[in-house]
């Protein structure tokens, strides 16, 4: 009995953190699923835009004094949110350029064209996080308070924590969705993005300027990725160059899963995968995580090319 | 001008065809002198001519797939790793086959066809079902799949040796000839394997399929309507180009004795990738000299400009510049390349004429109107 017991708490703490992860992997893959919307384009570089986003954060608390202070006085909100302010304009101030210089001259060339210049970028921002912060896995102060709500608040003595981390990760990430759905559904830039996306041209014809529109996008995605940069060193106190990678490659397939171009299906997307990538490294141990994500990609774009929530994304 | 496009020296007219014959011969020739100049000018090439060529099998073996008939492969290092480990588990002491393990071995040329199949078969498991989709999907499954194989040859290591990797590999073994001490013998037998990837891939661009695969490459739903099998004709060029690369990588396995997963990483996949698309993509005399260009930047000019770096920092005295690891650059300047080779000429530096002719349609169409409306002008 006392077996089960514990198997179900080993279930029941792989989901807290699935969700958790998965939150990060939903904001990632937002940004695939915005620019892959508006113009049909794999934004190869976006887990790496992520990967300098943890750079972008991690050189702003260490340059305001909390490089090393792990978690003494208090929790320092004002340079967290600085960090992440800024981490968002770094962020997307660099997919923006990144749209005007390698993506945009190639909007009329052959579809491969532009994904190949994708992947060029993405070597760039490898190198470039390599530049800035060397080849070894780099500490990510532990700023937030350490508290857990279930054996603290609830006096529970299980395997599942439910910690202010995660409390933090959702708290930021859930209210950015949903304002992002609100750009989207209310706001004239948002109406625009989504004539855009049905129909450039004819979006161009009624007056909406197009190129404006694309850039909104990249600068939209880049925001979240840098948002996510934040929560993801904070929860996981650490980052390295090579993140973005495998990082990137998860938000796609999450992205993949609700249906790519569909924003919605890629916030959900991402909660599932971040569910099954915990309940794989719970289950079957870490070095098989990216093996079970793979797979399940081959097999969504096998069996459900247009994903959970997606119409028609597959021709 | 039309030469490029041609292809293969029998389909060239007239003068074309003699400046043909002349350059293929010249490059045979300079190709199988190789060594012998090395030796004269003493240049120390040896152990950089092997991998380059044996690269520029890759290459033409991509060239299959993503120049030929346009389907974007991410993943090509896996096939590649599949090839080197077939060859490790036929041939090796340390195979998972007890009967290699007990002093049977596979004969070398045996195992090189073998892996180049078992290749060619995992490129049909893969393809199978995931060429019916549209191009960049296919491009995500291939990088994930040139993910997968890596990470499944390190977390089996009762039957792969996992990061401790597998050694020692058997050798060709011909009568008279030392491939265990000499380098010369493996760089006329991938050589000859390049010479023969070379005329197999040019005689199939012309053939039927080939004309299939540049159908479906520039219009699926036209070539589709005109009675191309688009399942099949795909499938076919991505386990062709998978047993390229499963032929290349029996051979690179037994050249370098000991294969371990780390080598097989997605770093392959783009620098063959890269390869193709500097030299021009479905041109096969581009990706040859794409692959000789990047080749010598890449393992020949790195070295000097290492050499360079290190020499300035020991003359300043600065420790930091001589210890520079300067591989690292290596990645940044295939990212760089690659943005830079899209944005300024994206049909590579010798492109086929028929991808020109794609990559410029607009242009050429403006010209067009332009040449036109000056005609309408005259008579006018």
């Amino acid at each position: 009995m006392p077996c089960g017991g514990a198997r179900i708490d080993l279930f029941l703490a792989a989901i807290v953190i699935g969700i958790t992860n998965g939150a990060f992997i939903a904001l990632i893959a937002l940004g695939y699923t915005l620019v892959y919307g508006i113009i049909e384009l794999i934004n190869f570089s976006h887990g790496d835009l992520f990967m300098l986003g943890t750079f972008a954060c991690l050189t702003t608390l260490t340059l305001l004094g909390f490089a090393t202070e792990v978690g003494i006085g208090g929790t320092p909100w004002w340079a967290l949110l600085a960090a992440m302010l800024l981490a968002m304009a770094f962020c997307g101030t660099l997919n923006v350029l990144a749209e005007r210089i390698a993506y945009r001259p190639l909007r009329k060339a052959p579809r491969l064209a532009p994904l190949i210049s994708a992947i060029g970028v993405s070597f760039i921002y490898v190198n470039l996080g390599l530049l800035w912060q060397g080849p070894t896995p780099r500490r990510f102060p532990d700023l937030l308070p350490q508290y857990d709500f279930v054996s603290q608040m609830f006096g529970l003595e299980t395997l599942v924590r439910f910690t202010f981390k995660d409390l933090f990760v959702l708290g930021l990430a859930i209210p950015l969705m949903l304002a992002l759905a609100w750009v989207i559904r209310n706001t004239r830039m948002g109406k625009a993005m989504r004539a855009v996306a049905q129909d450039s041209e004819m979006a161009s014809q009624m007056g909406i300027d197009v190129n404006r529109v694309i850039s909104f996008t990249f600068l939209l995605g880049g925001i979240l990725a840098g948002a996510a940069g934040l929560m993801y060193g904070l929860y996981n106190n650490n980052t390295v160059f090579t993140l973005g990678f495998d990082a990137g490659l998860k938000a796609f397939t999450a992205a993949v899963l609700g249906g790519i171009g569909n924003v919605s299906g890629a916030a959900l997307g991402g909660f599932v995968l971040g569910l099954l990538s915990a309940i794989v490294i719970t289950f079957l141990g870490g070095q098989w995580d990216s093996v079970g994500v793979f797979s399940l990609l081959v097999i969504i774009l096998v069996f459900k090319p247009t994903g959970l929530l997606g119409q028609g994304a597959s021709d | 001008m039309r030469r490029s496009s041609e292809g293969w020296w029998y389909t060239a007219k007239g003068a074309a065809r003699d400046r043909n014959i002349v350059t293929t011969a010249g490059a045979i020739a300079l190709a199988l002198a190789f060594p012998v100049i090395n030796q004269v000018l003493n240049l120390g090439w040896e152990a950089k001519a092997i991998p380059i060529s044996l690269f520029i099998v890759l290459a033409l073996g991509l060239n299959v797939v993503v120049g030929f008939a346009g389907l974007l492969d991410l993943g090509y290092a896996a096939f590649f790793a599949i090839g080197a480990y077939s060859m490790a588990f036929l041939t090796s002491e340390v195979s998972p086959f007890a009967f290699v393990r007990e002093g049977q071995p596979v004969n070398f040329f045996i195992a090189m066809l073998i892996s180049s199949a078992v290749a060619a078969c995992f490129g049909v498991l893969l393809g199978a079902p995931t060429l019916r989709l549209r191009g960049d999907y296919l491009a995500i499954v291939t990088l994930g799949f040139g993910e997968i194989v890596p990470l499944v040859i390190r977390n089996t290591p009762e039957v792969t040796k996992g990061t401790q990797g597998m050694n020692p590999i058997g050798y060709p073994e011909v009568p008279g000839v030392h491939f265990a001490t000499d380098p010369v013998p493996w760089y006329y037998l991938i050589v000859a394997v390049l010479m023969v990837s070379v005329v197999l891939t040019g005689r199939l661009q012309r053939s039927r399929i080939g004309r299939a695969w540049a159908a479906m490459r520039e219009d699926e739903v036209a070539a589709a309507s005109m009675g191309v099998n688009l399942v099949t004709t795909k499938l076919f060029a991505f386990s062709l180009g998978a047993s390229f690369s499963g032929f290349a990588g029996s051979i690179w396995a037994s050249y370098l004795q000991v294969i371990a997963p780390e080598q097989f990483r997605f770093d392959v996949s783009i620098f063959v990738l890269v390869m193709i698309i500097l030299g021009g993509l479905g041109n096969i005399y581009g990706v040859i000299a794409g692959g000789l260009i990047l080749g010598f930047v890449d393992r020949i000019m790195f070295d000097w400009f290492s050499a360079i770096v290190h020499g300035i920092g020991r003359a300043t005295n600065n420790s930091e510049l001589e210890l520079t690891d300067t591989s690292r650059m290596r990645q940044l300047l295939f990212g760089v390349s690659l943005v830079v080779l899209m944005l300024v000429r994206p049909e590579g530096l010798f492109p086929s004429a028929r991808r020109r002719a794609e990559l410029h349609a607009a242009e050429e169409s403006e010209t067009e109107a332009a040449q036109e409306r000056a005609v309408i002008e005259d008579i006018e």
